[in-house]
């Protein structure tokens, strides 16, 4: 037999780890000071946050909440130290302001009515456990939510809501028809080609909010009059506004950023040159020159006398920019996509839409989501641009605070304020979108 | 299945009836300036199995591809089941849904469970009720041997795993004919034997099969016809016996030598 080199004849009893590598001290000499450079790094990063940090908190304690004006908070600042605090008496006396802009005191249950239907509406799509059926909320909400935030006849509204339920019912009726087999000859048009039922359920409820919705409200409105007090776009302010335009904007403009994306895609050339030209359109221009056209290039060309509400106006610039950067977006998506999943859906008899829905969708847009929520993010924040055309959203606000001679020289505390305001909603999406990605991770 | 012949006999008389399943005549087609199907003449009768071989790029893959309209022809004819294919989408719908197809790379879905991969397009396109589409997809399931993955992701899955649900998906939706694009080609080779026997298997249920592949082993046991391509024509088709035996053409004696003399 061959001579063994070695055997081990006891096995060694585990040990724990030696002090200087586990707990608080292992844990900063692994993480702050492994090396020279690195401890000097972290010497001088403490240092710094330090000086920040020791400058900054004495700034933001002060005891100024109560103050009624910019020389009052000084008085105060300067009794308890030789002055420099900041000055929160202003936050105190217009944060009402900041949130529901010029609404008065006795309205604003309706935004705050508003935003707690909000938030039911989007609880099934955060939340998987609620039942699916909620989602339907989500056809309604626009339509409460107008009523409630502009206010007057609710029957304008209700006939708006109406057309869309007419489109739903042609689809429905045209579809079924279709299905049941109505011979080829009563309706040889439909059943040639699947783009006529769409067309004409796209016609209906249009040609119903042109010409028939109008009358139909008035109708409604004599004979049974449900209405609250009507409340002009100029009330709109402060973060009511910005969560207005942002809402509606980012509501919209996923579906159509959507379509454009696959429009680009498309073998038709017609509209993929239209969608090219679209997107490559808005992307190139900045977005204050599109609210510059929505706020006064638009009125020329619209026939005199219509009234065209302005917040409508540029929730449809800020839609159509979200739209084309969102479309851009989604075709990443689209092409980080193997193209066996389309021959795959090919091959089993699925058509464009069905596919598209089913298949190409659920996973292009789940690549896209980090893109799509920066996005999202990104135009909440632009929202603050409409300040420039003179709507009164918190920056806008701000300027007008300023003018009252109380407050005139207060900066900081305000935009800190509107920060802090922004932060939550933005730092709120961020999150969400990083739980998202995850769940889906966790899937495959 | 529409056809369940076992027995040989049986299957001898199907094979009589010329009841054809695919008529392609004078098929062209081209990619760009590029001819890649040459004047293609081929019959494939119900429940005929055929093994299309050649080297790689001489267009087998595009003539099935051919077949369910995932490529275009130019020109020529292609009936499939009594419906031509043209530019008509309801001729391509109805076409697709009688064809299965299995691929290379198996293109399952992987944002759905294996069940749901099953049971996707015959909810969707045949209009089953989940109930039943359920319990379709779980028959064809057990009858490629995997039952017990149905709530698995396709990630989860081995590659010979993922094919053969790949099979199942076609099945679900009853065709009367499956294509396969080299469907072990991307396999690792101990996971082949399962592929195969699972397709041998539904050779034996009568299945119309056009199998493009490199698997000559399969070819003899299985295959009705053997059709040999090169440069997008048809070079030699035979029976499998002869075609391994007695090859006639130069080109099918040497691509023989490649592929068998090791």
């Amino acid at each position: 037999m061959k001579n063994v080199l070695y055997v081990r004849k006891e096995m060694l009893a585990e040990q724990s780890p030696p002090l200087s590598s586990i707990g608080v001290i292992g844990w900063a000499k692994k993480n702050l000071f492994n090396g020279w450079l690195n401890s000097i790094l972290t010497l001088i990063s403490l240092f710094l946050i330090y000086s920040i940090l020791s400058n900054l908190i004495p700034w933001l304690l002060s005891p100024t909440w109560q103050a009624s004006s910019l020389n009052e908070c000084r008085e105060i600042n300067n009794a308890i130290k030789g002055g420099g605090g900041a000055c929160w008496g202003v936050i105190t006396e217009r944060w009402p302001q900041f949130i529901f802009g010029f609404y008065t005191r006795d309205q604003i249950w309706r935004p705050v009515l508003v935003f707690v239907f909000l938030l039911i509406t989007i609880a099934p799509i955060l939340i998987d456990r609620l039942p699916r059926k909620l989602l339907l909320l989500l056809v309604i909400f626009p339509f409460v939510a107008v009523w409630l935030l502009w206010g007057g006849s609710i029957w304008p509204q209700f006939c708006s809501f109406l057309g869309l339920l007419l489109g739903y019912c042609t689809w429905r009726s045209l579809k079924t028809g279709v299905n049941r087999g109505i011979k080829a000859s009563q309706l040889s048009l439909l059943s040639r080609h699947p783009f006529i039922p769409v067309l004409i359920t796209i016609v209906v409820p249009i040609l119903w909010w042109l010409f028939l919705a109008p009358l139909v409200s008035e109708f409604l409105r004599d004979i049974f009059p449900l209405a609250i007090q009507e409340l002009p776009s100029r009330n709109f302010g402060g973060l009511l506004l910005s969560l207005t335009i942002g809402v509606t904007a980012i509501f919209f403009s996923l579906p159509i950023g959507i379509l454009l994306a696959l429009g680009r895609q498309s073998n038709l050339l017609i509209v993929k040159v239209l969608c090219v030209w679209f997107i490559e359109f808005i992307r190139g221009v900045p977005l204050i020159t599109l609210l510059f056209v929505a706020s006064t290039l638009l009125n020329i060309f619209m026939p005199p006398g219509t009234n065209f509400d302005i917040i409508l106006r540029v929730i449809i610039m800020v839609t159509l920019f979200s739209a084309a950067y969102l479309a851009e977006v989604v075709r990443g998506g689209l092409a980080g996509l193997d193209s066996g999943q389309y021959e795959g859906a090919n091959a089993l008899g699925f058509s464009y839409w069905k596919a598209q829905r089913l298949i190409i969708m659920p996973q292009a847009l789940k690549i896209s989501i980090p893109g799509i929520v920066s996005t999202f993010i990104g135009i909440f924040k632009d929202t603050t641009l409409v300040s420039v055309i003179g709507l009164m959203d918190p920056i806008g606000l701000t300027g007008a605070i300023r003018a009252d001679m109380a407050w005139n020289g207060v900066y900081w505390e305000i935009n800190l304020f509107i920060a802090l305001l922004f932060f939550v909603f933005c730092f709120s999406m961020s999150r969400y979108s990083m739980y998202l990605e995850q769940k889906l991770q966790k899937k495959n | 299945m529409v056809i369940s012949a076992n027995g040989k006999k049986a299957r001898a008389e199907m094979l009589a009836l010329n009841d054809y399943a695919i008529e392609i005549s004078d098929m062209n087609k081209w990619f760009g300036t590029f001819h890649v199907l040459r004047d293609i003449n081929l019959n494939v009768k119900s429940g005929e199995r055929i093994v299309v071989a050649g080297p790689s790029g001489s267009g087998k893959s595009t003539l099935i591809r051919c077949v369910n309209r995932l490529e275009e022809h130019q020109s020529g004819q292609i009936v499939v089941d009594g419906t031509e294919l043209t530019s008509d989408l309801k001729n391509i719908d109805k076409v697709r849904s009688e064809v299965g197809m299995v691929f290379q790379h198996f293109n399952l879905f992987p944002h759905l469970t294996i069940l749901e991969n099953c049971t996707l397009a015959p909810i969707w396109v045949r209009k089953t009720p989940q109930k039943e589409a359920n319990e379709i997809a779980m028959s064809f399931l057990e009858k490629v041997k995997i039952p017990e993955q149905a709530a698995k992701y396709p990630g989860q899955l081995s590659g010979g795993q993922q094919q053969r649900v790949a099979i199942a998906r076609s099945l679900c939706m009853m065709p009367r004919i499956m294509l396969f694009d080299e469907p072990t080609s991307a396999l690792d080779p101990e996971m082949i034997k399962e592929v195969l026997d699972t397709m041998i298997e539904l050779a034996d249920d009568g299945m119309t099969m056009i199998v493009v592949s490199h698997e000559m082993g399969f070819a003899r046991q299985v295959a009705d016809r053997v059709i040999f391509m090169d440069d997008g024509q048809i070079v030699e088709e035979n029976e499998p016996e002869e075609f391994f035996n007695n090859p006639q053409s130069e080109r099918t004696k040497l691509f023989l030598s490649q592929i068998l003399g090791h």
